[in-house]
Protein backbone atom coordinates (compact mmCIF):
# COMPACT_ATOMS: atom_id res chain seq x y z
CA UNK A 1 0.00 0.00 0.00
CA UNK A 2 2.87 2.41 0.73
CA UNK A 3 4.28 1.54 -2.70
CA UNK A 4 0.97 2.57 -4.24
CA UNK A 5 1.06 6.12 -2.93
CA UNK A 6 4.79 6.65 -3.39
CA UNK A 7 4.46 5.53 -6.99
CA UNK A 8 1.67 8.03 -7.61
CA UNK A 9 3.68 10.83 -6.00
CA UNK A 10 6.96 10.06 -7.79
CA UNK A 11 5.11 9.53 -11.08
CA UNK A 12 3.28 12.82 -10.70
CA UNK A 13 6.55 14.58 -9.91
CA UNK A 14 8.20 13.21 -13.04
CA UNK A 15 5.25 14.42 -15.12
CA UNK A 16 5.62 17.93 -13.68
CA UNK A 17 9.37 17.89 -14.38
CA UNK A 18 8.73 16.87 -17.99
CA UNK A 19 6.13 19.58 -18.49
CA UNK A 20 8.36 22.27 -17.00
CA UNK A 21 11.14 21.28 -19.40
CA UNK A 22 8.91 21.55 -22.46
CA UNK A 23 7.49 24.86 -21.25
CA UNK A 24 11.02 26.28 -21.00
CA UNK A 25 11.74 25.06 -24.53
CA UNK A 26 8.54 26.77 -25.70
CA UNK A 27 9.94 30.22 -24.98
CA UNK A 28 13.47 29.63 -26.23
CA UNK A 29 14.49 31.02 -29.62
CA UNK A 30 13.89 28.89 -32.67
CA UNK A 31 16.77 26.86 -34.01
CA UNK A 32 15.46 25.87 -37.44
CA UNK A 33 15.89 27.64 -40.75
CA UNK A 34 13.05 28.48 -43.18
CA UNK A 35 14.79 26.55 -45.92
CA UNK A 36 13.77 27.92 -49.30
CA UNK A 37 13.91 31.46 -47.93
CA UNK A 38 17.03 31.05 -45.83
CA UNK A 39 19.92 28.75 -46.54
CA UNK A 40 22.72 27.39 -44.45
CA UNK A 41 26.19 28.85 -44.91
CA UNK A 42 28.18 25.84 -45.99
CA UNK A 43 31.22 24.65 -44.09
CA UNK A 44 34.74 25.68 -45.14
CA UNK A 45 35.62 22.22 -46.39
CA UNK A 46 32.36 21.48 -48.17
CA UNK A 47 32.94 19.85 -51.57
CA UNK A 48 30.55 21.00 -54.23
CA UNK A 49 31.24 20.82 -57.92
CA UNK A 50 34.43 22.55 -59.01
CA UNK A 51 34.69 26.20 -59.93
CA UNK A 52 37.45 28.19 -61.67
CA UNK A 53 39.48 30.65 -59.61
CA UNK A 54 40.18 34.06 -61.10
CA UNK A 55 43.19 36.32 -60.82
CA UNK A 56 43.09 40.06 -60.08
CA UNK A 57 42.18 41.01 -63.63
CA UNK A 58 39.22 38.67 -63.67
CA UNK A 59 40.82 36.09 -65.97
CA UNK A 60 41.01 32.45 -64.89
CA UNK A 61 44.17 31.30 -63.14
CA UNK A 62 44.12 28.26 -65.37
CA UNK A 63 47.03 27.76 -67.79
CA UNK A 64 45.24 24.95 -69.62
CA UNK A 65 47.85 22.33 -68.72
CA UNK A 66 45.14 19.65 -68.64
CA UNK A 67 46.29 17.98 -65.42
CA UNK A 68 42.79 18.01 -63.99
CA UNK A 69 41.42 16.45 -67.13
CA UNK A 70 43.92 13.63 -66.85
CA UNK A 71 43.47 13.20 -63.12
CA UNK A 72 39.71 12.79 -63.34
CA UNK A 73 38.82 9.11 -62.99
CA UNK A 74 35.34 9.60 -64.46
CA UNK A 75 36.33 11.81 -67.34
CA UNK A 76 34.02 14.62 -66.38
CA UNK A 77 36.31 17.45 -67.31
CA UNK A 78 36.97 18.51 -70.89
CA UNK A 79 38.84 21.72 -71.65
CA UNK A 80 40.09 23.36 -74.81
CA UNK A 81 42.65 26.07 -75.27
CA UNK A 82 44.37 28.12 -77.91
CA UNK A 83 47.77 29.66 -77.87
CA UNK A 84 48.11 33.41 -78.15
CA UNK A 85 51.13 35.66 -78.35
CA UNK A 86 51.41 38.25 -75.65
CA UNK A 87 54.04 40.90 -75.06
CA UNK A 88 55.81 40.87 -71.72
CA UNK A 89 58.57 43.47 -71.21
CA UNK A 90 59.20 44.02 -74.88
CA UNK A 91 59.45 40.34 -75.81
CA UNK A 92 56.70 38.32 -77.45
CA UNK A 93 55.77 35.18 -75.60
CA UNK A 94 53.48 32.31 -76.43
CA UNK A 95 50.84 31.52 -73.87
CA UNK A 96 47.99 29.06 -73.67
CA UNK A 97 44.60 30.57 -72.94
CA UNK A 98 41.56 28.64 -71.86
CA UNK A 99 38.74 28.77 -74.39
CA UNK A 100 36.28 26.38 -72.74
CA UNK A 101 36.10 24.36 -69.58
CA UNK A 102 33.20 21.92 -69.41
CA UNK A 103 32.31 19.91 -66.36
CA UNK A 104 29.91 17.00 -66.71
CA UNK A 105 28.67 16.85 -63.14
CA UNK A 106 26.38 13.87 -63.78
CA UNK A 107 29.33 11.45 -63.61
CA UNK A 108 31.44 13.34 -61.07
CA UNK A 109 32.09 11.36 -57.90
CA UNK A 110 33.43 14.37 -56.00
CA UNK A 111 36.79 12.62 -55.38
CA UNK A 112 38.67 15.90 -55.61
CA UNK A 113 41.58 14.56 -57.67
CA UNK A 114 41.25 17.51 -60.06
CA UNK A 115 41.72 20.06 -57.29
CA UNK A 116 44.63 18.11 -55.82
CA UNK A 117 46.37 17.75 -59.17
CA UNK A 118 46.17 21.43 -60.03
CA UNK A 119 49.50 23.19 -59.58
CA UNK A 120 48.29 26.67 -60.43
CA UNK A 121 45.59 27.15 -57.82
CA UNK A 122 43.05 27.40 -60.62
CA UNK A 123 40.10 25.32 -59.39
CA UNK A 124 38.31 25.06 -56.09
CA UNK A 125 35.16 23.51 -54.70
CA UNK A 126 32.04 25.64 -54.90
CA UNK A 127 29.61 25.88 -52.04
CA UNK A 128 26.68 25.12 -54.32
CA UNK A 129 24.36 22.42 -53.00
CA UNK A 130 20.92 23.39 -54.28
CA UNK A 131 21.27 21.24 -57.36
CA UNK A 132 18.11 19.56 -58.53
CA UNK A 133 16.73 19.24 -61.99
CA UNK A 134 14.76 16.91 -64.20
CA UNK A 135 17.11 17.40 -67.15
CA UNK A 136 20.67 16.11 -67.18
CA UNK A 137 21.77 19.00 -69.42
CA UNK A 138 21.43 21.22 -66.37
CA UNK A 139 24.43 19.48 -64.85
CA UNK A 140 26.75 20.13 -67.77
CA UNK A 141 28.44 23.23 -66.45
CA UNK A 142 30.38 25.65 -68.59
CA UNK A 143 32.72 26.87 -65.90
CA UNK A 144 34.21 29.65 -68.01
CA UNK A 145 30.74 31.07 -68.56
CA UNK A 146 30.00 30.76 -64.84
CA UNK A 147 33.18 32.70 -64.09
CA UNK A 148 32.19 35.50 -66.46
CA UNK A 149 28.69 35.61 -64.98
CA UNK A 150 30.19 35.83 -61.53
CA UNK A 151 32.33 38.77 -62.57
CA UNK A 152 29.65 40.67 -64.44
CA UNK B 1 -43.42 30.91 -32.08
CA UNK B 2 -41.51 32.50 -34.99
CA UNK B 3 -39.21 34.16 -32.51
CA UNK B 4 -38.29 30.82 -30.98
CA UNK B 5 -37.71 29.41 -34.46
CA UNK B 6 -35.29 32.23 -35.24
CA UNK B 7 -33.66 31.65 -31.88
CA UNK B 8 -33.20 27.99 -32.68
CA UNK B 9 -31.77 28.73 -36.11
CA UNK B 10 -29.42 31.33 -34.70
CA UNK B 11 -28.29 28.99 -31.95
CA UNK B 12 -27.64 26.14 -34.38
CA UNK B 13 -25.71 28.34 -36.80
CA UNK B 14 -23.70 29.85 -33.96
CA UNK B 15 -22.93 26.46 -32.45
CA UNK B 16 -21.84 24.99 -35.80
CA UNK B 17 -19.84 28.11 -36.60
CA UNK B 18 -18.09 28.15 -33.23
CA UNK B 19 -17.35 24.42 -33.40
CA UNK B 20 -16.07 24.54 -36.98
CA UNK B 21 -13.99 27.67 -36.45
CA UNK B 22 -12.45 26.23 -33.32
CA UNK B 23 -11.82 22.86 -34.93
CA UNK B 24 -10.12 24.50 -37.90
CA UNK B 25 -7.98 26.91 -35.95
CA UNK B 26 -7.12 24.52 -33.15
CA UNK B 27 -5.34 22.44 -35.78
CA UNK B 28 -3.31 25.52 -36.55
CA UNK B 29 -2.70 26.13 -32.81
CA UNK B 30 -1.70 22.52 -32.38
CA UNK B 31 0.82 22.67 -35.19
CA UNK B 32 2.17 25.99 -33.97
CA UNK B 33 2.38 24.61 -30.44
CA UNK B 34 4.14 21.48 -31.66
CA UNK B 35 6.59 23.70 -33.47
CA UNK B 36 7.27 25.94 -30.51
CA UNK B 37 7.74 23.03 -28.12
CA UNK B 38 10.26 21.58 -30.55
CA UNK B 39 11.93 24.95 -31.14
CA UNK B 40 10.75 25.47 -34.70
CA UNK B 41 8.26 28.05 -35.96
CA UNK B 42 5.47 25.71 -37.14
CA UNK B 43 3.42 26.48 -40.28
CA UNK B 44 4.66 29.71 -41.86
CA UNK B 45 4.00 29.52 -45.59
CA UNK B 46 0.29 30.29 -46.07
CA UNK B 47 -0.50 33.81 -45.02
CA UNK B 48 1.08 35.67 -42.10
CA UNK B 49 2.31 33.16 -39.51
CA UNK B 50 0.63 30.43 -41.55
CA UNK B 51 -2.82 31.70 -40.58
CA UNK B 52 -4.35 30.61 -43.90
CA UNK B 53 -3.27 27.01 -43.32
CA UNK B 54 -6.66 25.74 -41.97
CA UNK B 55 -8.78 26.93 -44.97
CA UNK B 56 -6.16 25.55 -47.34
CA UNK B 57 -6.20 22.22 -45.51
CA UNK B 58 -9.99 22.22 -45.64
CA UNK B 59 -10.04 22.84 -49.41
CA UNK B 60 -7.49 20.09 -49.89
CA UNK B 61 -9.59 17.60 -47.88
CA UNK B 62 -12.81 18.57 -49.66
CA UNK B 63 -11.38 18.21 -53.15
CA UNK B 64 -10.06 14.73 -52.47
CA UNK B 65 -11.91 11.63 -53.55
CA UNK B 66 -14.07 9.98 -50.92
CA UNK B 67 -13.04 6.37 -51.31
CA UNK B 68 -15.45 3.74 -50.02
CA UNK B 69 -13.53 0.46 -49.96
CA UNK B 70 -15.21 -2.68 -51.19
CA UNK B 71 -16.74 -4.88 -48.53
CA UNK B 72 -17.40 -2.19 -45.97
CA UNK B 73 -20.68 -1.98 -44.12
CA UNK B 74 -21.82 1.06 -46.04
CA UNK B 75 -24.39 2.38 -43.62
CA UNK B 76 -22.09 2.22 -40.61
CA UNK B 77 -19.16 3.49 -42.64
CA UNK B 78 -21.08 6.58 -43.74
CA UNK B 79 -22.78 7.33 -40.44
CA UNK B 80 -19.65 7.11 -38.27
CA UNK B 81 -17.98 10.43 -39.22
CA UNK B 82 -21.27 12.28 -38.87
CA UNK B 83 -21.78 10.66 -35.50
CA UNK B 84 -18.32 11.85 -34.46
CA UNK B 85 -19.09 15.47 -35.28
CA UNK B 86 -22.74 15.88 -34.36
CA UNK B 87 -22.63 15.20 -30.58
CA UNK B 88 -19.88 17.77 -30.28
CA UNK B 89 -22.02 20.40 -31.98
CA UNK B 90 -25.11 19.37 -29.99
CA UNK B 91 -23.22 19.77 -26.74
CA UNK B 92 -22.50 23.42 -27.54
CA UNK B 93 -26.24 24.12 -27.35
CA UNK B 94 -26.38 23.88 -23.59
CA UNK B 95 -22.98 25.30 -22.66
CA UNK B 96 -23.30 28.76 -21.11
CA UNK B 97 -20.53 31.08 -22.27
CA UNK B 98 -21.62 33.72 -19.83
CA UNK B 99 -24.65 34.48 -17.73
CA UNK B 100 -26.74 35.39 -20.79
CA UNK B 101 -24.93 33.81 -23.73
CA UNK B 102 -26.40 30.34 -23.87
CA UNK B 103 -28.36 28.77 -26.70
CA UNK B 104 -30.74 26.75 -24.56
CA UNK B 105 -30.21 26.47 -20.85
CA UNK B 106 -31.37 23.15 -19.44
CA UNK B 107 -31.70 22.12 -15.86
CA UNK B 108 -30.07 18.81 -16.78
CA UNK B 109 -27.31 20.30 -18.94
CA UNK B 110 -24.55 18.15 -17.43
CA UNK B 111 -26.52 15.00 -18.08
CA UNK B 112 -27.23 16.01 -21.65
CA UNK B 113 -23.57 16.69 -22.42
CA UNK B 114 -22.49 13.35 -21.01
CA UNK B 115 -25.25 11.58 -22.90
CA UNK B 116 -23.95 13.07 -26.14
CA UNK B 117 -20.33 12.51 -25.18
CA UNK B 118 -20.98 8.81 -24.79
CA UNK B 119 -22.12 8.75 -28.41
CA UNK B 120 -18.59 9.65 -29.42
CA UNK B 121 -17.33 6.19 -28.58
CA UNK B 122 -20.18 4.78 -30.68
CA UNK B 123 -18.75 6.67 -33.67
CA UNK B 124 -15.38 5.02 -33.04
CA UNK B 125 -17.01 1.61 -32.78
CA UNK B 126 -19.03 2.11 -35.98
CA UNK B 127 -16.00 3.36 -37.88
CA UNK B 128 -13.89 0.42 -36.76
CA UNK B 129 -16.55 -2.20 -37.34
CA UNK B 130 -17.79 -0.77 -40.63
CA UNK B 131 -14.34 -0.38 -42.16
CA UNK B 132 -13.70 -4.11 -42.51
CA UNK B 133 -10.11 -3.54 -41.57
CA UNK B 134 -8.45 -5.43 -38.74
CA UNK B 135 -6.42 -2.44 -37.58
CA UNK B 136 -9.48 -0.25 -37.49
CA UNK B 137 -11.37 -2.90 -35.55
CA UNK B 138 -8.59 -3.36 -32.99
CA UNK B 139 -8.35 0.37 -32.59
CA UNK B 140 -12.08 0.74 -32.03
CA UNK B 141 -12.07 -2.02 -29.43
CA UNK B 142 -9.32 -0.18 -27.62
CA UNK B 143 -11.14 3.09 -27.98
CA UNK B 144 -14.33 1.73 -26.47
CA UNK B 145 -12.61 0.03 -23.54
CA UNK B 146 -10.79 3.28 -22.89
CA UNK B 147 -13.98 5.32 -23.09
CA UNK B 148 -15.74 3.02 -20.63
CA UNK B 149 -12.80 3.00 -18.24
CA UNK B 150 -12.55 6.78 -18.14
CA UNK B 151 -16.23 7.62 -18.16
CA UNK B 152 -16.59 6.04 -14.70
CA UNK B 153 -14.19 8.31 -12.76
CA UNK B 154 -15.32 11.29 -14.83
CA UNK B 155 -18.96 10.80 -13.94
CA UNK B 156 -18.14 10.13 -10.29
CA UNK B 157 -16.26 13.43 -10.19
CA UNK B 158 -19.19 15.18 -11.84
CA UNK B 159 -21.56 13.67 -9.26
CA UNK B 160 -19.36 15.20 -6.57
CA UNK B 161 -19.75 18.63 -8.15
CA UNK B 162 -23.49 18.14 -8.63
CA UNK B 163 -23.82 17.21 -4.94
CA UNK B 164 -21.97 20.35 -3.87
CA UNK B 165 -24.09 22.62 -6.06
CA UNK B 166 -27.30 20.68 -5.78
CA UNK B 167 -28.06 21.25 -9.45
CA UNK B 168 -27.33 19.74 -12.84
CA UNK B 169 -27.77 23.09 -14.51
CA UNK B 170 -24.40 24.26 -15.87
CA UNK B 171 -25.41 27.89 -15.44
CA UNK B 172 -26.30 27.32 -11.80
CA UNK B 173 -23.06 25.44 -11.22
CA UNK B 174 -21.05 28.34 -12.64
CA UNK B 175 -23.07 30.97 -10.75
CA UNK B 176 -22.51 29.03 -7.54
CA UNK B 177 -18.78 29.67 -7.94
CA UNK B 178 -19.00 33.39 -8.73
CA UNK B 179 -16.91 35.72 -6.65
CA UNK B 180 -13.20 35.08 -6.64
CA UNK B 181 -10.97 32.14 -7.30
CA UNK B 182 -11.36 31.03 -3.68
CA UNK B 183 -15.00 30.29 -4.51
CA UNK B 184 -14.17 27.97 -7.39
CA UNK B 185 -14.88 24.29 -7.03
CA UNK B 186 -11.22 23.44 -7.55
CA UNK B 187 -10.50 25.21 -4.22
CA UNK B 188 -13.72 24.30 -2.40
CA UNK B 189 -11.64 22.83 0.38
CA UNK B 190 -14.38 23.32 2.96
CA UNK B 191 -16.69 21.09 0.94
CA UNK B 192 -14.02 18.46 0.46
CA UNK B 193 -10.25 18.81 0.96
CA UNK B 194 -9.68 16.59 -2.08
CA UNK B 195 -11.20 18.97 -4.65
CA UNK B 196 -7.86 19.81 -6.39
CA UNK B 197 -7.28 16.06 -6.80
CA UNK B 198 -10.78 15.80 -8.18
CA UNK B 199 -9.95 18.48 -10.72
CA UNK B 200 -6.85 16.56 -11.80
CA UNK B 201 -8.88 13.37 -12.16
CA UNK B 202 -11.46 15.18 -14.27
CA UNK B 203 -8.77 16.73 -16.45
CA UNK B 204 -7.01 13.40 -17.03
CA UNK B 205 -10.37 11.84 -17.91
CA UNK B 206 -11.06 14.65 -20.39
CA UNK B 207 -7.72 13.91 -22.05
CA UNK B 208 -8.60 10.24 -22.28
CA UNK B 209 -12.20 10.80 -23.38
CA UNK B 210 -11.14 13.05 -26.24
CA UNK B 211 -8.55 10.47 -27.36
CA UNK B 212 -5.72 12.92 -26.88
CA UNK B 213 -2.06 12.06 -26.40
CA UNK B 214 -0.77 10.51 -24.19
CA UNK B 215 -4.02 8.46 -24.24
CA UNK B 216 -4.52 8.35 -28.02
CA UNK B 217 -4.34 4.58 -28.25
CA UNK B 218 -7.27 4.62 -30.65
CA UNK B 219 -5.02 6.02 -33.34
CA UNK B 220 -1.65 4.63 -32.34
CA UNK B 221 0.12 5.12 -35.67
CA UNK B 222 3.08 2.98 -34.74
CA UNK B 223 1.00 -0.15 -34.34
CA UNK B 224 -2.44 0.43 -35.89
CA UNK B 225 -1.73 2.37 -39.12
CA UNK B 226 -4.09 5.27 -38.40
CA UNK B 227 -6.50 3.57 -36.00
CA UNK B 228 -10.23 3.64 -36.58
CA UNK B 229 -10.04 6.17 -39.44
CA UNK B 230 -7.57 4.11 -41.50
CA UNK B 231 -10.07 3.60 -44.31
CA UNK B 232 -11.44 7.14 -44.35
CA UNK B 233 -10.40 9.67 -46.90
CA UNK B 234 -11.42 13.18 -47.82
CA UNK B 235 -14.02 14.85 -45.60
CA UNK B 236 -14.84 11.57 -43.84
CA UNK B 237 -11.46 11.84 -42.24
CA UNK B 238 -11.93 15.59 -41.96
CA UNK B 239 -15.10 15.14 -39.88
CA UNK B 240 -13.33 12.79 -37.45
CA UNK B 241 -10.56 15.31 -37.18
CA UNK B 242 -12.93 18.22 -36.55
CA UNK B 243 -14.95 16.13 -34.13
CA UNK B 244 -11.83 15.45 -32.11
CA UNK B 245 -11.03 19.14 -31.81
CA UNK B 246 -14.63 20.11 -31.12
CA UNK B 247 -14.60 17.54 -28.31
CA UNK B 248 -11.50 19.16 -26.89
CA UNK B 249 -13.33 22.48 -26.79
CA UNK B 250 -16.31 20.81 -25.08
CA UNK B 251 -13.98 19.16 -22.57
CA UNK B 252 -12.28 22.39 -21.63
CA UNK B 253 -15.62 24.22 -21.49
CA UNK B 254 -16.89 21.61 -19.04
CA UNK B 255 -13.73 21.74 -16.95
CA UNK B 256 -14.03 25.51 -16.80
CA UNK B 257 -17.70 25.42 -15.84
CA UNK B 258 -17.39 22.66 -13.27
CA UNK B 259 -14.13 23.59 -11.60
CA UNK B 260 -12.80 26.97 -12.66
CA UNK B 261 -15.78 29.21 -12.01
CA UNK B 262 -17.09 29.50 -15.59
CA UNK B 263 -17.15 33.14 -16.69
CA UNK B 264 -16.21 34.50 -13.27
CA UNK B 265 -13.05 36.53 -12.87
CA UNK B 266 -10.44 35.18 -10.43
CA UNK B 267 -10.60 38.47 -8.51
CA UNK B 268 -14.31 39.14 -8.87
CA UNK B 269 -13.86 41.88 -11.50
CA UNK B 270 -15.82 42.21 -14.76
CA UNK B 271 -17.21 38.70 -15.03
CA UNK B 272 -18.04 37.94 -18.63
CA UNK B 273 -17.53 35.83 -21.67
CA UNK B 274 -13.89 36.95 -22.08
CA UNK B 275 -12.89 35.21 -18.86
CA UNK B 276 -14.60 32.08 -20.04
CA UNK B 277 -12.77 32.15 -23.37
CA UNK B 278 -9.45 32.90 -21.64
CA UNK B 279 -9.92 29.93 -19.34
CA UNK B 280 -10.88 27.47 -22.05
CA UNK B 281 -8.00 28.51 -24.29
CA UNK B 282 -5.57 28.19 -21.39
CA UNK B 283 -6.89 24.67 -20.83
CA UNK B 284 -6.57 23.91 -24.55
CA UNK B 285 -2.99 25.15 -24.42
CA UNK B 286 -2.41 22.69 -21.60
CA UNK B 287 -3.89 19.94 -23.80
CA UNK B 288 -1.40 20.80 -26.53
CA UNK B 289 1.41 21.17 -24.00
CA UNK B 290 0.72 17.69 -22.62
CA UNK B 291 0.46 16.18 -26.06
CA UNK B 292 3.90 17.39 -27.09
CA UNK B 293 5.51 16.46 -23.78
CA UNK B 294 4.52 12.89 -23.02
CA UNK B 295 4.88 9.76 -25.11
CA UNK B 296 1.87 7.50 -25.64
CA UNK B 297 1.02 5.12 -22.80
CA UNK B 298 0.47 1.43 -23.19
CA UNK B 299 -3.03 -0.01 -23.15
CA UNK B 300 -2.58 -1.74 -19.79
CA UNK B 301 -0.93 1.39 -18.36
CA UNK B 302 -3.96 3.32 -19.48
CA UNK B 303 -6.49 0.92 -17.98
CA UNK B 304 -4.47 0.53 -14.78
CA UNK B 305 -4.42 4.28 -14.31
CA UNK B 306 -8.18 4.42 -14.55
CA UNK B 307 -9.23 1.36 -12.54
CA UNK B 308 -6.47 1.40 -9.92
CA UNK B 309 -5.93 5.10 -9.30
CA UNK B 310 -8.58 7.40 -10.72
CA UNK B 311 -11.68 5.39 -9.77
CA UNK B 312 -10.64 4.71 -6.13
CA UNK B 313 -9.65 8.34 -5.64
CA UNK B 314 -12.81 9.73 -7.18
CA UNK B 315 -14.97 7.30 -5.20
CA UNK B 316 -13.19 8.27 -1.99
CA UNK B 317 -13.72 11.93 -2.77
CA UNK B 318 -17.39 11.27 -3.50
CA UNK B 319 -17.85 9.58 -0.13
CA UNK B 320 -15.86 12.26 1.67
CA UNK B 321 -17.89 15.05 0.07
CA UNK B 322 -21.14 13.30 0.83
CA UNK B 323 -20.09 12.82 4.45
CA UNK B 324 -18.94 16.40 4.90
CA UNK B 325 -22.12 17.74 3.27
CA UNK B 326 -24.20 15.65 5.67
CA UNK B 327 -22.23 16.67 8.76
CA UNK B 328 -21.99 20.43 8.10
Amino acid sequence: MSGYFSEIISGGKSLVVGMSITLKEFFKPKVTLQYPHQTVKMAERFRGHIELIENESGEPNCVACGMCQRACPSGCISLTSKSVEIEVEGKTKKKKVLTSYDLNFTTCSLCGSCVESCNFDAICYSKEYNLASTRKEDFHFDLLKRLKERNS
Amino acid sequence: MSLTLINVLFAVVAAIGFAALNAAYLVWCERKGAGFFQRRPGPMENGPWGLLQPPVDGIKLMTKQLVIPGGVDKALFMVAPVLAMFPAIMSFVTIPFSENIVAQNMNIGVLMIFAFASMGSMAILFAGWGSRNKYALMSSVRGVSQAIAYEVPMLITVITIVMITGSMDLRAIALDQSGGFWQWNILALTKSPLMPVSFLIFFVCTLAETNRAPFDLGEAESELVAGFHTEYSSMGFGLFFMGEYANIVIGSCLTTLLFLGGWGCPFGLFPGVWWFLLKIYLLIFTFIWIRWTFPRTTIYGLLNLSWKILIPFSLFNLLLTAGLLKVF
